[in-house]
């Protein structure tokens, strides 16, 4: 019960902190919104059905954007702030404490998720249908969680990665193409596949595909969670390796 | 003599300790890498809604990214001294404001032709286009005009983080627009009217259109028009940044603004 409090207050205050500022919120909602214009008018020319497949990925790209960037930056923002050791010298885990932040982060993605379906909606006149509300909305939560799940993992992955914010942004490009948002994974050559079925927002992907199309089932909702929650696992236990070894060479706050 | 070294050594020191993102450690991944997958993700969304050739989203996209070093590095290299508190002494010397922010340009241009011309010859190389080898000396000539014309409007966007507090926002917002309105992706013929009569204002626009010809055999003297009109363009953005960073100057000084953060 008092982790679940620490997951919950972290998550709404992070959530409260990040809408404050422009660059995690405004640009969070700008910055897919430009490719998914270009998107947009790509496949204008196909069928109205490629143009919704265009505006539910590009909604989607939103989430994952909001999060790699800031992500990779968020211990290198708690050592500029100079709170990185009082969170680690804290009684909560630190899994516990960083959990919700990338949580919050993939959350202001729903900002963008939003903003891209409206886009589509009044200016390419996409209009959204969802078929299976259910399998939508439990397909939506199940991607921003294992979003969030994914950027823990980069996270403390990076902790001793001073300037990890440009790698959190190089993986921007890489899962939007890779995890089938606006090119169908068929496309790419066969030893891509195996690349984009580990990651979670390409199951998270699908489910929100065959929720507003209403053709899945709870498959692809079930397996996004399950990896999102290996992510956070495998988070949890590398970053406790990562901290200590951090702490015996005196590394942790070094900027 | 004075002028000529604070443009030249004085623009590439401020260059070196203002813009920390040479570290290979940034350099590589934002520079190297982050172009090369922005172009395979332009050309396999054409490949999947059947648009453009490859080639199209090649040439669009490396030219493109050039803006990220430009406006980036100008962005940083002036408006950082506000952030390292150093503003104020820059100001405060007699040093012509002419030198001392356009010399700051040359280091920037370098890194955007630079980058620029690596994307364009890794991401050719992995999609499998072919340019004319006759073509690669004048492609080379408009990679640098769009690099120019992409640093005038880091001058600009420099000239602006002189009261925005935040420049990274900004930019990232400026390279959006490059990316939707310059015909990096989409065909200017095919972009809404008032889109396309804006665009003809932005830097890349004609670059873009001119590489493209290049790339496909025209000759250097059949785009020449183009590429004037690049440079025009870009040369109006860099007089423009100029006029607004001594407006800006003048007024931090008039409203004790000059380190407000």
């Amino acid at each position: 019960m008092r982790n679940l409090r620490v997951l919950l207050l972290g998550w709404a205050l992070h959530f409260k902190m990040l809408s404050r500022s422009s660059f995690n919120s405004v640009l969070a909602i700008l910055y897919p919104g430009f490719f998914a214009t270009v998107a947009f008018f790509l496949y204008r020319e196909g069928s109205p059905h490629a143009l919704l497949y265009a505006s539910l990925g590009a909604s989607v790209m939103g989430i994952w954007g909001a999060t790699s960037t800031s992500a990779g930056a968020a211990l290198q923002r708690e050592r500029w702030h100079g709170t990185l050791e009082l969170l680690v010298a804290s009684p909560a885990p630190f899994s516990l404490v960083m959990l919700p932040v990338t949580l919050a982060m993939s959350t202001i993605g729903l900002y963008s998720m939003a903003a891209t379906l409206l886009w589509g909606r009044l200016a390419f006149g996409i209009s959204l249908h969802v078929a299976h509300p259910l399998l939508f909305g439990l397909a939506v939560v199940a991607t921003v969680m294992s979003i969030g799940m994914a950027g823990f993992l980069l996270a403390v992955t990076f902790v001793r990665y001073r300037t990890a914010w440009a790698l959190g942004n190089l993986l921007e490009y890489p899962v939007w193409l890779v995890c089938g948002f606006l090119v169908p994974i068929s496309l790419f050559p066969g030893w891509v596949r195996p690349i984009s079925w580990l990651l979670a927002p390409t199951w998270g992907m699908r489910a929100i595909r065959e929720g507003a199309t209403g053709s899945g089932s709870y498959v692809d909702v079930a397996v996004c969670a399950a990896i999102g929650a290996g992510y956070a696992i495998i988070g949890a236990l590398v970053v406790g390796r990562l901290l200590q070894a951090a702490r015996e060479r005196a590394t942790l706050a070094l900027t | 003599m004075s002028s000529v070294r604070i443009f030249f050594i004085g623009g590439a020191i401020a260059y070196r300790g203002l813009f920390n993102w040479l570290s290979p450690w940034i350099f590589v991944p934002t520079f190297l890498v982050a172009p090369v997958f922005q172009i395979l993700l332009f050309v396999y969304i054409g490949r999947s809604a059947h648009a453009q050739s490859d080639e199209f989203y090649v040439v669009g996209n490396a030219l493109q990214y050039a803006s990220i070093p430009c406006v980036f590095a100008m962005s940083n290299t002036i408006a950082g001294e506000r952030f390292q508190k150093t503003l104020g002494y820059i100001l405060a010397t007699p040093a012509g404001r002419l030198p001392l922010f356009l010399g700051r340009s040359l280091p920037v241009i370098a890194n955007g032709v630079f980058v620029s011309a690596f994307a364009f010859v890794v991401g050719g190389l992995i999609v499998g286009i072919h340019v004319p080898g006759s073509a690669v000396g004048s492609l080379g000539l408009v990679i640098v005009v769009c690099a120019a014309s992409c640093t005038g409007l880091g001058l600009l966007s420099a000239a602006l983080g002189l009261r925005v507090r935040e420049t990274a926002t900004l930019n990232n917002i400026v390279f959006g627009l490059l990316l939707v309105f310059c015909g990096t992706n989409v065909p200017l013929r095919e972009l809404p009217g008032w889109m396309s009569f804006l665009s003809q204002g932005m830097p890349l626009t004609h670059g873009i259109e001119a590489a493209r010809k290049l790339a496909t055999g025209h000759s250097l003297g059949s785009v020449g028009g183009l590429i004037g009109a690049e440079l025009l363009v870009g040369a109006s953005y860099g007089v423009a940044g100029y006029v607004l960073l001594r407006f800006m100057e003048v007024q931090s000084r008039r409203l004790a603004t000059l380190e407000t953060q």
